[in-house]
């Protein structure tokens, strides 16, 4: 099954690889994970996932909880959640089917953000599903690159990763940092 | 108040109240070994890095107090990796300070540079780099607070050779300032509610006891609600001592190696009480069939451990000593005596096996000796024991009437742990008597510290377990490999002469009548003694659960002994 965690961290150096560490010594293969700032500064919020099954998911939130720099971490698999994908997709088009593509950008709300004679750039953002469509009918055009972020995920409503243990956790390297 | 960084490493140190650092200089650390000379704490100089480790874990293990082990860099710290790992196992309060290239250097590839907070990543439970002077005093408060703290265990720290030439102002952090480090839990009211009804319905309960009682200090409480509700307590390796052996509710070990009457009644119990404990697979066997009727409660401090080898029914996430303690007020008295009359029963049927009830054949068997040890010594000494079948018959027949009174790897399983581990063990507890149990293999792992030993002059005993051959091993081969003896029998030295060479008493036995003698003769000794016993080569520990069987489905003693391989 595929399990998403958000993960937020001291912005430290090797905390990086000490959360890696937890999936690669059991051979787990982690399918994307992405790494930003956060609200708090000194706090960054990492969002993995991975394909494993359920025991071995729960023994991986404990061990990420075991981890010094690791604030907080919620498994948001089977939670109310929003995921959202980003790409950047370079796609050949030239005087011909320029038009073409650019409806399909149209089509899927993507938006265009390089246009050069042989070739467009398309920035899109939604649901891995969204996105994987896209590259799908873009495919025939001849994809020359692109990057994706992979999946970044929030608690829908007010829940918040962490609640009152994350507010606590900002609190203190606010106070760490005074 | 200005200092250099490596004057602050000491200053940190004698904050920490360290007493005794076991190390080995060398360029990326002498700075720090320069500033040791102006600092009231005594050093140990190991042979080996892997000896300091293992003596700072033997010193934190005999005393409850932090162990530190120092080296230099590149070989000097991977030197060290064996003896965190064993401490990272065994849950060991240890801090490892390592020096390490100047910092323009780092991944460079300079000479004795390796990145050695890479390399103790997954066996640590944290570790840093430091790279300022500023950095230490701060670092090494942390690190010191996560080794002691929750589950106990290894940090190291990598400290620049620049970073210590450094000068700085020196201020003592108040506190570590570790936001994501949460280290102490506590259960809920109605989870202890919960576990001391369980205990109330219970028919059949047992406890398992594991070196969380030891670490925790809960030997009175567990030995309270033993008493209190009647129930039997089987030991872990390392629970070991947590309850006095001479305690009519205490079992003795369980597991592998465990006497058929603490398996069976694990098997047969309802209610198992695991306290401190993480159901190892030598303890379980296949965890398929293992306790099948049992409704377990798990208390453990460490709540990745809930749930991760076994399901379990009741989990109380917190100190053995506070949560028991939080039970105990509800557990009502019982008297159990159907239950412990089974249990009697089944110890009477596996006492007759044992070789050291059977009239002398004029064989020395290594249970003799463990048993004769225990006489003489009353079962009042610290004994450190290293990896293989001794330590199994230490386990079975040196009776531990004290937590800390036996110091062993258990979880790792380092062969060459004994001998420094001791040498820690006795600079911890300088007052008490120690004595090393060790096999002819484990011993040549690490005897380069009898110099140690020598040097430091101690008063350790030294019993090898010498039955020529990686005797483990050899059973192994003997029950599964079809006899078939690859790499297992041993070309020893003169035991004697060796122990000689480095100023030691040294004593051989043959005979079982000659045991007792020789211990006593090496207790009177000022002078450290070795004593080599040549016991029986083709001997076996027994019961043995194969790994992955059953845990009731045991190879039991052979009755009478000329069954053994050794009289055919």
């Amino acid at each position: 099954m595929t399990v998403t965690y958000i993960v937020r961290v001291e912005n430290r150096p090797a905390v990086l690889t000490r959360v890696t560490e937890v999936f690669r010594r059991r051979a787990v293969n982690i399918e994307s994970l992405t790494v930003g700032h956060t609200q708090c500064p000194g706090v960054s919020r990492m969002t993995i996932v991975v394909d494993t099954d359920e025991a071995a998911a729960r023994r991986m939130e404990a061990h990420l909880y075991k981890l010094v720099n690791v604030l907080h971490v919620d498994t948001v698999t089977e939670q109310p959640s929003v995921f959202r994908d980003l790409a950047m997709i370079k796609v050949g088009a030239d005087h011909e089917t320029r038009a073409q593509v650019m409806q399909l950008v149209e089509v899927f709300r993507a938006r265009v953000i390089d246009v050069s004679p042989a070739s467009l750039v398309v920035e899109i953002t939604g649901t891995e599903d969204k996105i994987d469509g896209f590259v799908d009918v873009l495919r025939p055009y001849g994809i020359l690159e692109m990057a994706r972020t992979g999946r970044l995920a929030m608690r829908r409503g007010v829940e918040v990763a962490g609640g009152v243990v994350a507010a606590n956790g900002a609190a203190a390297l606010d106070g760490a940092a005074a | 108040m200005e200092l250099t960084g490596a004057q602050i490493i000491w200053e940190s140190l004698a904050r920490e109240g360290v007493d005794v650092v076991f190390g080995y200089p060398g360029g990326a650390i002498l700075p720090a070994y320069d500033a040791m000379l102006d600092y009231p704490i005594r050093h140990v100089l190991v042979r080996h890095e892997q000896g300091a480790v293992h003596m700072a874990d033997g010193y934190a293990r005999a005393s409850n107090r932090v162990g530190v082990a120092i080296a230099t860099s590149g070989p000097g710290a991977t030197n060290l990796v064996t003896g965190i790992a064993t401490a990272m196992l065994d849950s060991s309060p240890v801090v490892c300070i390592t020096g390490q290239v100047h910092s323009r250097l780092i991944g460079s590839d300079a000479f004795q540079e390796i990145d050695i907070t890479g390399i103790t990543l997954p066996i640590t439970k944290h570790n840093y780099l430091v790279n300022r002077a500023e950095d230490i005093a701060q670092v090494l408060r942390e690190a010191f607070y996560i080794a002691r703290s929750g589950r106990p265990g290894p940090v190291l720290v990598d400290i620049t050779k620049d970073a210590q030439q450094q000068r700085c102002p020196f201020v003592w952090p108040a506190d570590p300032k570790l936001p994501g480090y949460r280290p102490t839990h506590t259960p809920q009211a109605e989870q202890l509610a919960d576990a001391a009804a369980w205990i109330n319905q219970a028919e059949r309960p047992v406890i398992l006891a594991g070196h969380g009682v030891i670490h925790s200090g809960a030997t009175d409480v567990v030995r309270a609600l033993a008493e209190r509700a009647q129930i039997p307590v089987a030991m872990t390796l390392l629970g070991i001592g947590g309850v006095p052996a001479s305690h009519p509710l205490n079992l003795g070990m369980m597991g592998m190696h465990g006497e058929a009457w603490v398996n069976t009644a694990i098997q047969e119990a309802d209610l198992l009480v695991a306290l401190g404990m993480r159901f190892d697979d030598r303890v379980t066997g296949n965890t398929g069939s293992y306790a099948p009727r049992a409704r377990k409660i798990h208390v453990e401090i460490d709540p990745s451990e809930i749930g991760k080898n076994v399901k379990v029914d009741l989990p109380l996430v917190g100190d053995v000593r506070e949560v028991v303690a939080g039970i105990l007020p509800a557990v009502v008295p019982a008297a159990r005596p159907a239950w412990l009359q089974f249990i009697h029963d089944l110890k009477g049927d596996a006492a007759v096996r044992s070789v050291v009830n059977l009239p002398d054949s004029g064989h020395l068997y290594a249970a003799h000796v463990m048993q004769d040890l225990w006489h003489e010594t009353e079962g009042r000494t610290i004994v450190v024991s290293d990896v293989g079948q001794h330590q199994m018959w230490e386990a079975q027949y040196y009776r531990h009437e004290e937590p800390r009174s036996l110091i062993t790897s258990g979880g790792l399983g380092t062969m060459g742990f004994a001998l420094p581990a001791a040498i820690g063990a006795k600079l911890a507890q300088p007052d008490a008597e120690v004595w090393v149990v060790v096999g002819d293999g484990g011993f040549q792992m690490t005897m380069a510290e009898l110099a140690t030993v020598v040097q430091e002059q101690l008063k350790i005993n030294i019993a090898i377990i010498d039955n020529g051959y990686l005797g483990m091993v050899r059973q192994l081969q003997e029950f599964f490999y079809q006899r078939r003896y690859a790499a297992t029998p041993l070309v020893n030295p003169d035991f004697c002469q060796l122990a000689a060479a480095y100023g030691l008493h040294a004593i051989r036995v043959d005979r079982r009548a000659d045991v007792r003698p020789a211990v006593r003769q090496a207790r009177a000794l000022a002078v450290s003694a070795v004593i080599d016993f040549r016991v029986e080569q083709e001997d076996s520990v027994y019961p043995m659960v194969p790994a992955g069987a059953d845990l009731h489905d045991m190879i039991r003693r052979p009755s009478p002994i000329a069954e053994t391989g050794a009289d055919q």
